[in-house]
């Protein structure tokens, strides 16, 4: 069977130019194929790169050497030199992203941020505050803070909005990192509840999952990243560089 | 998996565009292309060159060298400073937009709201009063204006609500393109954030295709797709948004995102 | 004669003004600019429309100046004595004798006739600078046709008053091309600027432009869908002859409040009283 994705031999690195142009190789002839209907968890201890290639493959951190091909009904498409505003497309159809943090816009309601996803696509913003209602309820977000901007919510509550925008869109590939990070057991259930879902509609997904209990419910394969690691990062990185690595 | 549509039409060709007021004053040798329903935000600091870029595009400078292709329609291609400036101007009043910074630039402040907006479809040839005043007031509810206040001046509103009307001015006739240039400075934070999702919503409503012009970073990241980086008048790095502020390749940008002030 | 060239200006200066005016002619409510010359009175008192008249004016013509409709008021009567001493030309305040009209703010009400010529005085030749200062832009905007703002300026009368309350100086539009103003005529006077049989011509002396509307052209006053262009009317008469077709005049009669309403065009009043009498 055909992959949806497969990735080959996949370096990055950050230049440092602020630090005297200090060359941090992070990633090293990493590769993986992920299938439709199947999620793949990242594994291997903080600081290792799980991140960092969830954002290289949304687009978000720029690929070094290698290849990474998304395998489409009529035909493989590389993203190593795929023209940036080809991104949006992409972004909007194909390639969905539950980040950690919620990054929007201060005044916008978590019911508008929800639906956005569906409004890019053209879609009726009845049906989409509909469906954007129902998965906020499923997540447990109190009807009440529907209408206000998630700027001032908890962690939690912030997640689950921006669990609610990942999965809303239904995209036949996700990315999730640390979707259940700072949930309680019963929204961690939903969330995994969301995984299944999306696997029997043949999504295929890539996460990352800190929680054992999760893992296991959702994984069907696990991917550790040591060997992919860069020599240079071998040993646990004394002290991690302001920005621009990876925060896992 | 069904592959989406990737490439979108191109709508703004630059190719080689130089306009240089003395040596690494304006831009030099800039290439680029705007697609259809893109946002494309060009940053960086103050004499960088972005405004004088914007003023090439936008069409109201000539450039020294160079040339700006407006792809109307597939099979319709303008050369905006080959075409004459009868065509040009007329293209810039009808089927594009520019929005200033001091909304006191882009409003006539000695007539009232409802003129300000109905301008542009006047010029159009819209001669029912009826119809102006009730489009005035459609695109001040738009703009989260009052409608009430619709024959008020200009200079009654304040600087976010100034700004707001200038955006519903300039889009009352559904321009394709729209140009920015710090849409959202001058105002304060709160009026701002306000102003930035209005524009968002907008962009998307109406399915504009935006270049803006700003130094802040934070206004880049909400609301463009794409990204330019300009220093002394060339572009040094380009992407899509959060790749350029996320993973910044070039030396000037990751100086420029890491210097941005977080609360 | 006096020690005046004929019509005062010299020879040179009225061929100029004269190959202006023919450009003004063949190019129906373009502003034609012409080196307008000091004339012996300031500017704002009819030196624009002066120039145009001693240009024109030949040994043979009979020549009337009315200001406001008048012909006895101080502008109308000293031009009418300058140009009776400069060109001795016989001049008169009978509209149908006349063949050359000077005109401050009014056209006669008794119909001109094709071998009649008016001339205007203007105060300022540009209907584009009440929104735009800049020379250069207005000329871009008539080149280019950009004309949407007249349209804003009648708006705006529109949302303040309820109707266009332009009375006066209303624009127009000259043969579908260029938007003029017609001087500080009444709007009641405009659908006379239509077909007209007599040749018009405007003079704007400090500004240094001339313009004309030849005869027999179409001139459109602008105006919305929903709000046409309409002329000034009167529920009185004229309280001297009586009629119901003049642009009147209301005049106070004494400190008590008294006032009555007369026509401005006095011979045309003139006129009418005497076939009454």
């Amino acid at each position: 069977m055909t992959p949806i994705l497969t990735v080959e031999g996949l370096d990055k690195g950050f230049v440092l130019h602020g630090q005297g142009g200090l060359a941090l190789q992070v990633m090293q002839a990493l590769s993986l194929e992920l299938h439709a209907a199947e999620c793949l968890v990242l594994a291997g201890r903080s600081g290792i790169g799980k991140s960092t290639l969830l954002k290289i493959l949304y687009g978000n951190y720029l690929a070094g050497e290698g290849d990474i091909r998304l395998h489409f009904d009529d035909g493989t498409l590389s993203l190593a030199a795929l023209p940036a505003h080809a991104w949006h497309s992409l972004r909007r159809d194909v390639i969905g992203y539950v980040s950690q943090f919620l990054r929007v816009v201060p005044r916008v309601s978590a019911r508008e941020v929800v639906m956005e996803p569906l409004l890019a696509r053209g879609a009726d913003a009845h049906e989409a505050s509909v469906r954007a209602e129902t998965l906020l309820a499923r997540l447990n977000l109190p009807e009440r803070l529907w209408s206000l901007p998630p700027g001032t919510f908890s962690g939690g509550e912030q997640q689950r909005v921006n669990i609610a925008r990942g999965f809303i869109g239904e995209h036949p590939l996700l990315l999730l990192d640390e979707p259940t990070a700072s949930l309680d057991a019963a929204n961690r259930a939903v969330v995994v509840e969301l995984i299944h879902e999306a696997k029997a509609r043949g999504a295929a997904m890539l996460g990352i999952f800190h929680d054992e209990d999760v893992r296991e419910r959702v994984a069907d394969r696990l991917l550790p990243l040591e060997a992919f690691m860069a020599p240079s990062l071998a040993s646990p990185t004394p002290s991690s560089p302001s920005r621009g690595l990876a925060h896992d | 998996m069904k592959r989406p549509e990737l490439d979108r039409p191109v709508l703004l060709d630059v190719q080689g565009i130089t306009r240089l007021y003395g040596p690494g004053k304006g831009c030099e040798e800039l290439d680029l292309r705007l697609h259809a329903g893109e946002v494309l935000g060009i940053v960086g600091e103050s004499g960088s060159g972005k405004s004088t870029l914007l003023r090439v595009l936008a069409g109201l400078e000539a450039p020294d060298a160079g040339r700006v292709v407006y792809h109307r329609a597939a099979d319709d291609a303008l050369d905006l400073y080959a075409i004459g400036e009868a065509r040009r101007r007329a293209l810039l009043r009808l089927e594009w937009g520019l929005v200033h910074q001091n909304p006191r630039d882009g409003l006539r402040m000695g007539v009232s709201a409802g003129a300000n907006v109905g301008e542009r479809l006047m010029a159009l040839g819209q001669r029912h009063y009826g119809q102006l005043r009730a489009a005035g007031q459609d695109w001040m509810t738009q703009v989260e204006l009052d409608p009430a206040r619709i024959d008020d001046a200009p200079r009654t509103f304040s600087g976010g609500m100034q700004q707001r009307l200038q955006i519903a001015r300039t889009l009352v006739t559904r321009p394709r393109l729209v140009f920015m240039d710090e849409p959202t400075g001058g105002l304060d934070v709160s009026v701002q954030a306000r102003l930035l999702d209005m524009l968002r919503t907008l962009v998307r409503q109406l399915g504009l295709s935006v270049v803006l012009v700003t130094h802040d970073l934070a206004v880049a990241r909400l609301l463009a797709h794409r990204l330019l980086v300009m220093r002394r008048g060339r572009v040094v790095e380009a992407g899509l948004t959060d790749q350029i502020l996320d993973d910044p390749q070039h030396a000037y940008t990751q100086l420029l995102v890491s210097s941005v002030l977080t609360p | 004669m006096n020690g005046y060239n004929f019509a005062y200006l010299d020879e040179q200066t009225k061929r100029m003004i004269r190959r202006a005016l023919l450009k003004a002619v063949a190019i129906p409510g373009y502003q034609v600019p012409f080196g307008g010359r000091e004339m012996p009175m300031p500017y704002g008192w009819g030196t624009g429309g002066m120039q145009l008249t001693a240009s024109i004016l030949g040994a043979g013509d009979v020549l009337k100046v009315i200001d406001q409709g008048a012909d006895d008021t101080t502008n109308a009567v000293s031009i009418r004595a300058f140009f009776e001493r400069v060109a001795g030309v016989e001049t008169t305040t009978a509209t149908g004798t006349a063949n050359v009209i000077q005109t401050r703010h009014r056209i006669p009400e008794a119909p001109l006739a094709p071998d009649q010529i008016l001339v205007f005085q203007v105060p300022i030749p540009e209907p584009l600078r009440f929104i735009e200062p800049s020379e250069q832009e207005t000329r871009l905007m008539h080149a280019l046709e950009e004309y949407g703002v007249m349209q804003v300026k009648l708006y705006e009368d529109i949302a303040r008053y309820g109707h266009i309350a332009t009375t006066y100086a209303y624009p127009v539009k000259v043969d579908g091309r260029y938007v003029m103003d017609p001087s500080p005529i009444p709007k009641f006077d405009n659908p006379k600027l239509h077909q007209s049989d007599a040749l018009m011509l405007f003079g704007a002396g400090r500004e240094k432009r001339l313009y004309a509307i030849p005869p027999y052209t179409r001139v459109e006053s602008l105006d919305f869908e929903d709000h046409p262009f309409e002329i000034q009317r009167w529920d009185e008469s004229c309280a001297l002859c009586g009629s119901r077709e003049s642009f009147l005049d209301e005049v106070i009669t004494d400190d008590a409040g008294g006032r009555m309403f007369v026509c401005s065009d006095t011979d045309y009043c003139l006129t009418r009283r005497g076939e009454l009498a």
